[in-house]
């Protein structure tokens, strides 16, 4: 059953990171596109825990470092998205207690995970991003993850709890 | 575990970064191209139809206020046609730069607009659905039918990406129609309405006048960019006493964000997987 696992959770990085770049860029605003593969690595961390979330954050960040049309320096959304799996599932306690709790925690992964990608940009001037710029993205690009949420993070929570393996009851 | 996986990401950046333009990812990139690119052309040809569905959705009042809009501009145009000898001269200056760029034959692979890259990437790329098989390689000159586009950057099997002039790393050399002036062109990353783009000229004293036309100046081999192709028109000046040199704002006349069709200037006789479009059919627009 690994194996199976493996490949659905691989699938669904795919799906997200094609979306966001080839569905969502339909109805984008001012550029910015919901962060789908942020969304699975927060619904990862609430279900599983900051390790397994920050596995898949590397693995859903290279892929968007990867797939066209990236053109950016390889691993800074890898490094990004590891940060917010990690620090998602550290409050992973409080952010499953109730809906809005959720919400939160999805807007704050969003901040800091677009705010650690840009200030990796902005070490490595690739490319050189203006702070002006960097002020106007994030914050759209937090309100557009947190109205995507309540119609993806319960479909992906339902997914995780699916395919989590079997535990022992205590 | 976390440690792991943020030297990992460090190892990465480091592989990517210190290798320059031949990082050791490349091979990865390609691979990943080749995976993604055709999910990714699916994906979009799937929502196509749906792209243009806001636009049922639209009041009578945006219908009223958008003819007024179109009167207002119809008149003005009517106006500046009629009006300035400078125009005219522009015209016939485009129109010998055109008749120049289809003696020299372009050929065009035609190409959908797949995928955009995130605004949270900083950076403005585009996915074409032409890759290699396509006859489409890195630092070929990308336009549509009202001007230039941009600059492919790689190219894969069957999908290549583009780096779009309003991009920040972007740099075009422009001619102005009316004074053959050059300069260079930088995008300032954004494309959301009212794109802008700046134009300083290499010429401090050169001036440029509101509404002249910018076409691309060519670079050696007609790589990346072919000469004649063209940009946009200026729409304002900022001078400063500090720079020695003029600044442009130039508003481009390609709509870059509902982007579609793409040409990509390939040589005559390129062998590709789709009909190639050759010369005789030159870029509409520029003298707008």
């Amino acid at each position: 059953m690994p194996a199976v696992r493996a490949l659905l959770l691989t699938a669904v990085l795919v799906a997200a990171v094609v979306l966001q770049v080839a569905v969502f860029s339909v109805v984008d605003v001012g550029g910015v596109v919901p962060n789908l593969a942020l969304l699975v690595v927060v619904a990862a961390a609430l279900v599983r825990g900051p390790e397994f979330a920050a596995v898949l954050g590397f693995v859903g960040g290279l892929a968007i470092d990867l797939a066209p049309p990236a053109d950016h320096i390889a691993g800074r959304w890898a490094l990004a998205l590891v940060v917010v799996g990690y620090l998602a599932g550290r409050v992973r306690q409080d952010a499953g207690s109730s809906a809005l709790a959720a919400l939160v925690t999805v807007a704050a992964c969003s901040f800091v995970g677009t705010s650690v990608f840009a200030l990796s940009g902005m070490v490595l001037h690739d490319p050189s991003i203006p702070v002006g710029e960097a002020l106007r993205v994030i914050p759209l690009a937090v309100v557009y993850d947190v109205l995507v949420t309540p119609f993806a993070l319960p479909l992906l929570l339902r997914l995780f709890r699916r395919v989590q393996p079997h535990q022992v009851a205590y | 575990m976390l440690g792991l996986l943020l030297l990992a990401s460090f190892t990465v950046i480091t592989l990517d970064a210190r290798g320059g333009d031949s990082s050791p990812l490349d091979p990865v990139r390609s691979v990943a191209g080749d995976a993604f690119g055709p999910v990714e052309t699916a994906a979009a040809t799937a929502v196509r139809p749906f792209a243009a569905l806001p636009d049922h959705f639209r009041t009578t009042d945006s219908l009223r206020r958008d003819v007024a809009a179109l009167r207002s501009q119809n008149s003005e145009l009517r106006s500046e046609l009629a009006g300035s000898a400078l125009s005219r001269h522009q015209v016939t200056e485009l129109a010998g730069l055109r008749s120049q760029s289809s003696s020299t034959g372009y050929a065009l692979v035609p190409a959908h607009v797949v995928a955009m890259g995130p605004a949270q990437s900083f950076s403005r790329t585009v996915t074409i659905d032409a890759g290699t098989r396509a006859g489409v390689h890195p630092d070929m000159t990308v336009m549509d039918n009202d001007g230039l586009v941009g600059r492919v950057v790689r190219a894969d099997r069957s999908t290549a990406t583009v780096l779009l002039i309003v991009d920040q790393e972007s740099v075009v050399g422009g001619r102005l129609g009316s004074s053959m002036e050059v300069g260079f062109l930088r995008g300032r990353g954004r494309l959301d309405g009212g794109t802008r783009l700046d134009l300083e000229l290499v010429d401090g004293s050169a001036t440029a006048a509101r509404g002249d036309s910018l076409v691309t100046w060519g670079s050696k081999n007609g790589r990346p960019f072919v000469p004649g192709i063209p940009v946009g028109k200026v729409t304002s000046l900022v001078s400063s006493p500090r720079s020695q040199s003029t600044r442009a704002v130039i508003s481009p006349y390609v709509d870059f964000s509902s982007l579609d069709l793409v040409g990509v200037v390939v040589k005559r006789g390129t062998k590709s997987d789709r009909t190639v479009i050759e010369a005789g059919r030159q870029p509409a627009g520029g003298d707008r």
